[in-house]
C-alpha cells in the first residue's frame, strides 16, 4: 500500500470516527449523517495530502507538522461553511480536526510501504 | 663531553629502526604505532598520490616465521573485502630484507576513546557494525581472536573499520599451532595465550581452539565496554583470569559496575558472555540482530521482561502516537466539558 492511499485509509477511518463524537453534542445529533460524510470526506482529503507529503518527505516531525497544519486548514474550512442556525464551531471542529491530521502525520511517517522496507 | 638525553636516545633508537624504503614507491613519514611483531608507519604512496599505513616487521625479529605471519595476516586480510575491515592494498619485502603490508591509511579515533562521549543509541549502532564485519570475517572462515575497543576504529566520516587481524586464524587450520605465534604477543598470559585477557573467551584463555563463539564472547566484551566505560575484566580480574586458566567466573555484572544499564542490554550481555561457549549467540549477526530488537523497542530474546517493563518499553516505542491519541481524547472531552450544550 502507498503512502497516499494508506493516508487516505486512515483518514477516513479517523474521520469516520471524529464525525461520530458529535453523537455527544445533542445539539446537532440530527444531523449527525451529514456531519460524519462531512467529517470522512474531510479525513479522506486530509489522508491523501499528509500520505503524499510523507512520501516526499522522510521526517516524523515535519510529518506530524504538516498533518497539523492540513488537519487545521480542512477543519476551518469545514467549521467556517454555513450552517442552519448560523453558528459556528470553530474550536469544537478545529482543534481535534488539527490533532486527527497530527496522527496521520506521525502514522503516514512510521509507515514502510513494502518499497521503502526493502530500500 | 656531554651525554645524550635518554630521550634522545630513544628516538635515535627508534629512527634507526624505522624501515628502508629506498627503491620503493613509499616515502616514509611518522611511526604510528608499534606492537609485538613489527611497527605501523604513515607513508606516502607516490605513485597514487595517496597516505598509507605500511606495517613492517619490527627490525629485532629475526625469525623467518614473523615475516611468513605478517604475509598470512596480510593475506586474512585481504581476503576480506567488507567496508567494516581495514583494505590491504600492497604486500612485499623491504629492500632491508623486511616484510611489510600497506592498508588503508584510517583517519579517525579508537572506540575505546571515542565510545564515552557517544549517546547510547550510537553506541549501539558502531557496535552492529562491528558485528557485521565479525560475522563476514566468519563467513569467510577468519577468526578475530583479539576483539577489543582499542581494535575498533571510528572514522572521521563514522565509518567503523576493525583492525589489527595479527592473531586471526583461519577456521580450516584445524588447531592453533604455538609455532605460528608472534613472540610478545600483548596482552597475552605467559606468551602462551594469544589475545586479550580482559575480552578473551575462556576456552581461548585456557589454551584451547577459538573458534567463532570466542569472537562472539569478545563481541559480549565490547558490548559492556560500551555500556559500562570500563572492560569486563579489569588488570586484577585479568590476571585471575591467566592463573585460572580458563576455569572461569562470569565478569562483574554490569550494572554494579555501571548504573543505569537497561535491564535488556545487560541480559544481551551476559548471553554473548557466557561461560560455556552453546549458551552464547550462535553468531555476531545472531547478536546484532538482538541489538536490533532492542534499538527498533521490541522484546530482546535474551531477556525475559515484567509487565512493568513490558509497558515501558511499548509506551517508549509508541510514545508519540500515544501521547497525539490522548491529545485528541483530552480536547474532545475538554470541548464537552466546556461547551455543554
Amino acid at each position: 500500500m502507498s503512502k497516499p492511499l494508506y493516508g487516505l485509509v486512515l483518514g477516513g477511518i479517523l474521520g469516520i470516527f471524529d464525525g461520530l463524537t458529535a453523537w455527544f453534542t445533542p445539539e446537532v445529533r440530527s444531523a449527525l449523517l451529514g456531519i460524519v460524510v462531512g467529517s470522512t470526506v474531510k479525513g479522506l482529503v486530509a489522508g491523501v495530502a499528509i500520505g503524499w507529503f510523507s512520501k516526499k518527505v522522510d521526517s516524523l516531525p515535519l510529518g506530524i507538522v504538516f498533518g497539523l497544519g492540513v488537519g487545521l486548514l480542512l477543519a476551518y474550512l469545514v467549521a467556517a461553511m454555513p450552517s442552519e442556525t448560523g453558528k459556528h464551531y470553530y474550536f469544537e471542529i478545529m482543534l481535534p480536526g488539527a490533532i486527527v491530521g497530527a496522527i496521520v502525520g506521525y502514522a503516514t511517517q512510521k509507515y514502510r510501504t513494502t518499497r521503502t522496507a526493502r530500500a | 663531553m656531554r651525554w645524550l638525553s635518554s630521550a634522545t636516545v630513544e628516538h635515535l633508537r627508534r629512527v634507526a629502526e624505522w624501515p628502508d624504503l629506498a627503491d620503493t614507491k613509499y616515502r616514509l613519514l611518522e611511526e604510528l604505532g608499534r606492537g609485538g611483531m613489527g611497527a605501523v608507519y604513515l607513508a606516502d604512496d607516490t605513485v597514487l598520490g595517496r597516505k598509507v599505513a605500511l606495517k613492517v616487521v619490527a627490525t629485532g625479529v629475526s625469525d623467518p616465521a614473523a615475516a611468513e605471519r605478517m604475509l598470512r595476516e596480510a593475506r586474512i586480510i585481504a581476503r576480506l573485502e567488507h567496508p567494516g575491515i581495514v583494505p590491504v592494498h600492497d604486500a612485499g619485502a623491504l629492500p632491508d630484507g623486511r616484510v611489510f603490508y600497506a592498508m588503508k591509511r584510517v583517519d579517525g579515533s579508537r572506540l575505546d576513546a571515542l565510545a564515552p562521549a557517544m549517546p547510547l543509541a550510537e553506541r549501539l549502532r558502531v557496535f552492529q557494525r562491528v558485528c557485521e564485519a565479525v560475522a563476514f570475517a566468519h563467513a569467510h572462515g577468519v577468526i578475530h581472536r583479539d576483539l577489543k575497543p582499542e581494535n575498533v576504529m571510528v572514522g572521521a566520516f563514522g565509518e567503523v573499520l576493525v583492525m589489527d587481524w595479527g592473531i586471526a586464524r583461519l577456521l580450516e587450520s584445524a588447531a592453533d599451532d604455538p609455532s605460528a605465534r608472534p613472540p610478545g604477543a600483548r596482552g597475552t598470559a605467559a606468551g602462551s595465550v594469544m589475545g586479550t585477557l580482559s575480552y578473551m573467551a575462556p576456552e581461548q584463555a585456557a589454551g584451547g581452539v577459538a573458534g567463532a563463539a570466542a569472537d562472539v564472547y569478545a563481541l559480549g566484551g565490547i558490548l559492556y565496554f560500551l555500556l559500562a566505560a570500563r572492560p569486563p575484566f579489569e588488570d586484577e580480574a585479568a590476571e585471575a583470569r591467566a592463573r585460572a586458566g580458563g576455569a572461569d567466573a562470569p565478569p562483574r555484572p554490569i550494572r554494579e559496575a555501571a548504573a543505569g544499564v537497561p535491564a535488556a542490554l545487560e541480559a544481551v550481555v551476559a548471553r554473548a558472555m557466557s561461560i560455556a561457549p552453546e549458551a552464547r549467540y550462535a553468531s555476531a549477526e545472531e547478536l546484532s540482530a538482538e541489538v536490533s530488537r532492542y534499538l527498533d523497542g521490541e522484546r530482546v530474546l535474551a531477556h525475559r521482561e515484567t509487565a512493568v517493563e513490558r509497558a515501558g518499553r511499548f509506551f517508549a516505542k509508541y510514545r508519540t502516537a500515544i501521547l497525539l491519541v490522548a491529545a485528541y481524547l483530552v480536547v474532545r472531552a475538554a470541548m464537552l466539558w466546556l461547551f455543554p450544550r
